[in-house]
C-alpha cells in the first residue's frame, strides 16, 4: 500500500515534470521566434533615424523653396535674413565653411600626416604607448572647450601680431579646428600605414633605403587610398563642426575672403537662427532647413566618397 | 666598356640621404609633439583661470547673474538627467541592433542596408541631429525643450558609436564558445543570452561609456533644441526643462565680452566637465583592462 502510494506519487512527479518541460519548451519556442523579430524592430530604428532626417529636411526645404527661388539661394551673395527686405543667398555661408575648413586642413593635413609617419614608422613601442593615448585625449575634448580656447586664447594671442584682426574672426577657429582634427587624420592614416606588411618595409630597407625613403617610396604609395580617405573624412568633420565657429567666428554674413574678419559657416548659421527666436512658419525658420540640407548633402557625399576611395583603390597584400 | 663606381660621389650621396632621414625624423617628432603642446597650453589656461573659482558654493549653488555668487548645480543635475536617458536608450537600441546584425541577420541586402546606414549616420554633423530633435521630439511630439527630448536626440547621435563597438565586441567572442553551447543543446537565444553577451559585455560597456562621454560633451544639438542657459529651477524629472554643463560654458563664453569674470566661470565649468569625462573614460579603461579576456 505504502509502496504503491510512493510509486504513484513518483509517476505523478515524472508526468508533471514532462508537462512542465513541454510548457517550458513551448515558451522557449515562442521566445526563440520572438527575439529576432524584436531585435529586427530595434535595428530598424537606425534606418528610421535616417529616414526621419531626410524626410524632415526635404519637406521643410521644399517649403523654403516655395518662398525663395533656387537660383537666389544658390547664387546669391547677400544673406540678410532679419532685415525688412530679406535676402537668402547661401554663398556667404558656403564661403565661410570652405575657408574655415581649408584653414583647418592646412593645419591638420601636414601635422596629422607627419604624426602618422612618426607613430607608424619611427616611434619606438614605448613612445607609441605614451603618445597615442595623449592624441586620443586631444580627440576626446568636447568641441565647446575648443571654441572657448579659440575665442579666449588663440584670438587674443594672434591679435598681438595682427592688430587689425577683429575679436571674432575665421582664422582662430579654423586653426583650432585643425588641432581638433589632427588626431583623426593621424590615427586613420596610421592605421592605413601600419597595415602595410612588414615584408615590404624589410625588402626596401635591405636594398639600402633609409627609413625616410621607405616611408615615401613604399609605405605611403601602398597606403595611399587609406590616407586620402582619412583626409576626406577630416574635411567632412571640419565642414560639420559647429561650436568652435559658432563661438569664435561671429555672425557676420559678409561675402569676404579676409580671414582676419568674422565670417559665418553653415553650421554657425543654424546655431544662430535656431538659438534665436525664429518663429515657426517664418521664412528664416525654413531657411534653417535649406542650409542644414545643403550641409547634410555635403557631408554625406564626402563620407560616401571616403568609403569609395578606401575600398576601390585599396591595394591588397 | 668598364663601369666603375665613383666612391666619392656615392659616399656624399649616402651622407645626404642619412642626414635627410635624421633631420626629417626630428621634424616628424616635433609635429607629433605639437598636439601635446597645444593640449598642455589648453589645460594650463583652463586650470589657472578656473581653479580659483571652484569651491563648494560654485558646485552646489544656483545660477546667478552675479559672477561671485553663480553656481552650476542646475547644469550638473541636467547633465546627470541627460545621462539617465542616454544610458538605457543607447544600450537597448545599440546592443539590440548589434546582436541582430551580427548574429541574426542573414548575409544579404537588409544587413548591407543597415550596415551602410550606420556608417552614414556616424558621419552626419551633430547639428543635423539637433534639427531632427527639434522638429520631431520638441515640436511634433510637443515635448518642448525637456530632458526627454534632449536625451533622445543625444541617444540617436551617439547610437552609431554604441552599435559599432558592440558589433566589434560580439565579433571578438570566439565561435567555439557558442558552438559548445549549441552542442550541449542550448537554443540560439539561450546561447546569446548566457554565453555570448556575458563574454562581450566588457567591450560593449567600454563602447557605451565612450559614447556617453561624447553625449555629455556635445553642445550643438542642444542649442538647436532651444535648451536655455539661464534656468533657475533644478530639473527633477523627464519632462522638466533643463540645461547642461556645455550650454553653461557656451553662454558664459559668449557673454565674456560683457562681464569679464564670465570667462573664468566658463573655465571653472570646463574643469568640472573635463573631470566628469576623465572619470568616465578612466572607468572605461579600467573595465577594458580588468575584465576583457583575450580568447
Amino acid at each position: 500500500m505504502i509502496e504503491n502510494n510512493k510509486e504513484s506519487t513518483s509517476t505523478v512527479r515524472v508526468k508533471s515534470m514532462i508537462e512542465q518541460n513541454r510548457q517550458r519548451q513551448s515558451f522557449r519556442a515562442v521566445s526563440e521566434k520572438a527575439v529576432p523579430t524584436v531585435l529586427l524592430v530595434i535595428a530598424l530604428i537606425s534606418i528610421l533615424t535616417t529616414i526621419g532626417i531626410v524626410f524632415v529636411l526635404i519637406t521643410e526645404t521644399f517649403e523654403f523653396f516655395n518662398r525663395v527661388s533656387l537660383v537666389e539661394f544658390f547664387t546669391g551673395t547677400v544673406l540678410r535674413p532679419l532685415s525688412q527686405d530679406p535676402k537668402f543667398g547661401i554663398l556667404p555661408l558656403i564661403n565661410g565653411t570652405i575657408i574655415s575648413s581649408a584653414i583647418a586642413m592646412f593645419v591638420a593635413g601636414p601635422i596629422g600626416m607627419m604624426t602618422a609617419i612618426y607613430l607608424s614608422e619611427y616611434a619606438s613601442d614605448k613612445a607609441r604607448r605614451v603618445l597615442k593615448p595623449v592624441l586620443e585625449l586631444l580627440a576626446g575634448i568636447p568641441t565647446i572647450v575648443y571654441g572657448f580656447f579659440a575665442f579666449t586664447f588663440v584670438t587674443p594671442f594672434l591679435r598681438q601680431f595682427i592688430p587689425e584682426m577683429s575679436a571674432t574672426n575665421i582664422l582662430a577657429p579654423g586653426l583650432v579646428m585643425g588641432v581638433m582634427i589632427i588626431p583623426m587624420i593621424a590615427s586613420l592614416s596610421e592605421d592605413a600605414m601600419s597595415s602595410v606588411p612588414n615584408a615590404m618595409r624589410e625588402g626596401a630597407l635591405a636594398l639600402g633605403s633609409t627609413k625616410l625613403e621607405v616611408t615615401f617610396k613604399v609605405i605611403i604609395p601602398a597606403a595611399f587610398s587609406g590616407i586620402v580617405a582619412a583626409f576626406v573624412l577630416g574635411i567632412s568633420r571640419a565642414v560639420g563642426e559647429t561650436m568652435i565657429v559658432a563661438i569664435a567666428s561671429g555672425s557676420s554674413k559678409n561675402f569676404t575672403f579676409d580671414i582676419t574678419q568674422s565670417m559665418q559657416t553653415m553650421t554657425a548659421y543654424v546655431v544662430e537662427v535656431a538659438g534665436g527666436d525664429a518663429s515657426p512658419g517664418s521664412t528664416i525658420y525654413y531657411s534653417l532647413y535649406a542650409v542644414a540640407m545643403t550641409l547634410f548633402m555635403f557631408t554625406l557625399l564626402m563620407n560616401i566618397l571616403a568609403r569609395y576611395i578606401a575600398r576601390r583603390f585599396r591595394e591588397e597584400y | 666598356m668598364t663601369t666603375h663606381i665613383q666612391s666619392e660621389k656615392v659616399r656624399n650621396r649616402m651622407k645626404r640621404r642619412v642626414a635627410l632621414n635624421k633631420g626629417l625624423s626630428g621634424v616628424f617628432l616635433l609635429a607629433t609633439m605639437f598636439g601635446v603642446f597645444v593640449l598642455a597650453v589648453l589645460f594650463y589656461q583652463i586650470l589657472t583661470e578656473g581653479m580659483p573659482y571652484i569651491n563648494l558654493d560654485f558646485l552646489t549653488g544656483k545660477l546667478s547673474t552675479m559672477p561671485e555668487r553663480a553656481g552650476i548645480m542646475g547644469a550638473i543635475l541636467g547633465t546627470l538627467w541627460l545621462m539617465a536617458v542616454v544610458i538605457p536608450v543607447t544600450i537597448v537600441l545599440g546592443v539590440g541592433t548589434a546582436i541582430y546584425n551580427e548574429l541574426y541577420a542573414k548575409e544579404g541586402k537588409l544587413q548591407n542596408i543597415i550596415q551602410t546606414n550606420i556608417s552614414n549616420l556616424s558621419g552626419v554633423p551633430s547639428i543635423v541631429y539637433g534639427i531632427l530633435g527639434m522638429t520631431i521630439f520638441a515640436s511634433l511630439l510637443k515635448l518642448g525643450s525637456v530632458v526627454l527630448a534632449g536625451g533622445l536626440t543625444m541617444s540617436l547621435l551617439v547610437l552609431p558609436i554604441v552599435i559599432v563597438s558592440s558589433q566589434e565586441a560580439l565579433r571578438a567572442v570566439p565561435s567555439y564558445l557558442s558552438e559548445a553551447s549549441i552542442g550541449l543543446g542550448a537554443t540560439k537565444w539561450q546561447t546569446i543570452k548566457n554565453i555570448i553577451l556575458p563574454a562581450a559585455l566588457p567591450g560593449i560597456l567600454t563602447g557605451a561609456i565612450l559614447a556617453l562621454s561624447r553625449a555629455i560633451g556635445e553642445t550643438a544639438p542642444l542649442v538647436v533644441l532651444g535648451i536655455p542657459a539661464l534656468l533657475l529651477p533644478f530639473p527633477g524629472g523627464l519632462f522638466d526643462r533643463f540645461t547642461v554643463l556645455p550650454m553653461q560654458i557656451y553662454y558664459w563664453t559668449l557673454d565674456a565680452s560683457l562681464v569679464a569674470e564670465y570667462q573664468f566661470l566658463a573655465s571653472a565649468t570646463i574643469i568640472v566637465l573635463l573631470a566628469m569625462l576623465f572619470i568616465l573614460n578612466g572607468t572605461a579603461i579600467v573595465i577594458r583592462n580588468k575584465f576583457q579576456r583575450r580568447y
